[in-house]
């Protein structure tokens, strides 16, 4: 579809106000429209000129924050990061992301994913303790092990593979794409040794059993992040475990300072911590 | 905690037994053309004409095959199918009831089914 000459577009929104409303329901606005309109741009407009009381999340507007995950005509997609001419159609329908209790309007209630997120803990876990506390330098890692878990880091917990994972619409009891998938970025970093510790939930009732490998996580990711396919890799990972199969690995050492070396004429020294 | 990761496990594994015997199954039975096992059929002509079911039913391989082939079966097919009934949202009490009926039903299905692979041997020992 040509948007040349598109002057208008007409916006569905699904609104809800807890404290007034029973239910959901859908409201219609008319907003002038200029080629390069995000879905985010139009709420803005809708905001001004019509519905003052809509609410939403929204931070960075260039898809990097992940808070305006919404359902954008039928996908779970980033508000800021969706043009409208994409769409392909002059009506723009915008839900909340589906799979979570409504807060207000399109303000979806992602506390219990983070839960989850939070239960598996995201980081870094490393015995040595004095040296995670009071870092004396950085643990070394190479680009081949960089490469293992890249992707994964990319993700912003926008909840867009929630949204469209229809085991986590259906089974109360599955993680979700995105804390596993995090779980496994973190598993396969070198630097880091705390499988076992998220072993303790990956390996129970709520890990990556319950994932039917429909893939609908992958495709909406708006950061290109295949959250499928680290679920996957973590199902072998898990079997190899259990089979005693899984080689063990030793967390990254801290990289020894360059030998042998000066500085170059000119380049200035690095400047001294503002924080530690 | 980790006795879904076991399970799943041992699920994944008998997939996999599966996969070889029905394998052996289609080599035996439906690709005798194909690829010539003559020890297996050694009356000549189709695998199931009876002088070859006999001949093959003689052998301690077949039942021992068929117990292996049974017992991952339906261990693969019952814990799958619970794990398909655990998705509806069911209370614990029916969740514990589902795994209590799928198990007697696998044990009692795979005692009488062994009995059968060892009685039919035995029979055809006997002729």
């Amino acid at each position: 579809m040509d948007f040349t000459n598109v002057k208008e577009v007409t916006y569905r929104v699904r609104r809800f106000d807890p404290d007034r409303d029973q239910a959901p329901h859908w409201e219609e606005y008319r907003i002038p429209y200029a080629l390069g309109m995000t879905v985010l741009d139009g709420l803005w407009l809708v905001k001004e000129l019509h519905a003052p009381g809509l609410a939403w999340r929204s931070s960075c507007r260039m898809g990097v924050c992940g808070s305006c995950g919404m359902l954008i005509n039928g996908s779970p997609r980033l508000g800021c990061n969706t043009q409208i001419s994409e769409l392909a159609t002059t009506t723009v329908a915008v839900g909340p992301l589906p799979n979570f209790n409504i807060i207000k309007d399109l303000v979806p209630d992602l506390g219990p994913m983070f839960a989850t997120h939070r239960e598996l803990s995201p980081f870094i876990v490393r015995d040595d303790h004095e040296e995670m506390e009071n870092p004396s330098g950085e643990f070394w890692q190479s680009p081949e092990e960089l490469e293992h878990y890249l992707q994964f880091s990319y993700c912003i917990k926008c909840g867009c593979c929630m949204a469209a994972c229809p085991t986590y619409a259906t089974d109360p009891l599955y993680a979700g794409p995105m804390p596993l998938a995090q779980a496994h970025r973190y598993n396969s970093d070198s630097r880091d040794h705390g499988f076992a510790q998220r072993r303790e939930v990956l390996a129970g009732e709520r890990g990556p059993w319950r994932c039917h490998f429909a893939g609908e996580c992958s495709r909406v990711c708006p950061k290109g992040v295949d959250p499928a396919k680290a679920i996957q890799l973590m199902k072998r990972e898990l079997v190899a475990d259990y089979l005693r199969l899984r080689s063990q690995r030793c967390p990254a050492k801290l990289a020894e300072a360059p030998k042998g070396i000066t500085r170059r004429e000119g380049v200035p020294e690095a400047p001294a911590p503002t924080v530690g | 905690m980790t006795r879904d990761n076991q399970l799943w496990t041992w699920h994944v594994l008998a997939g996999l037994v599966i996969f070889v015997f029905l394998g052996l199954h289609m080599l035996i039975m439906h690709l005798d053309d194909v690829i010539k096992i003559a020890s297996l059929n050694p009356a000549g002509g189709h695998p199931i004409d009876w002088a070859n079911v006999a001949a093959r039913a003689k052998m301690i391989f077949f039942p021992v095959t068929y117990t292996v082939l049974l017992g991952a079966a339906l261990f693969h097919g019952l814990y799958g199918l619970k794990n398909i009934l655990f998705e509806l949202h069911l209370g614990a009490a029916f969740k514990r009831a589902v795994a209590v009926v799928l198990l007697l039903l696998g044990v009692g299905l795979f005692v009488y089914g062994t009995w059968a692979a060892f009685a039919a041997t035995a029979l055809a020992r006997s002729l």
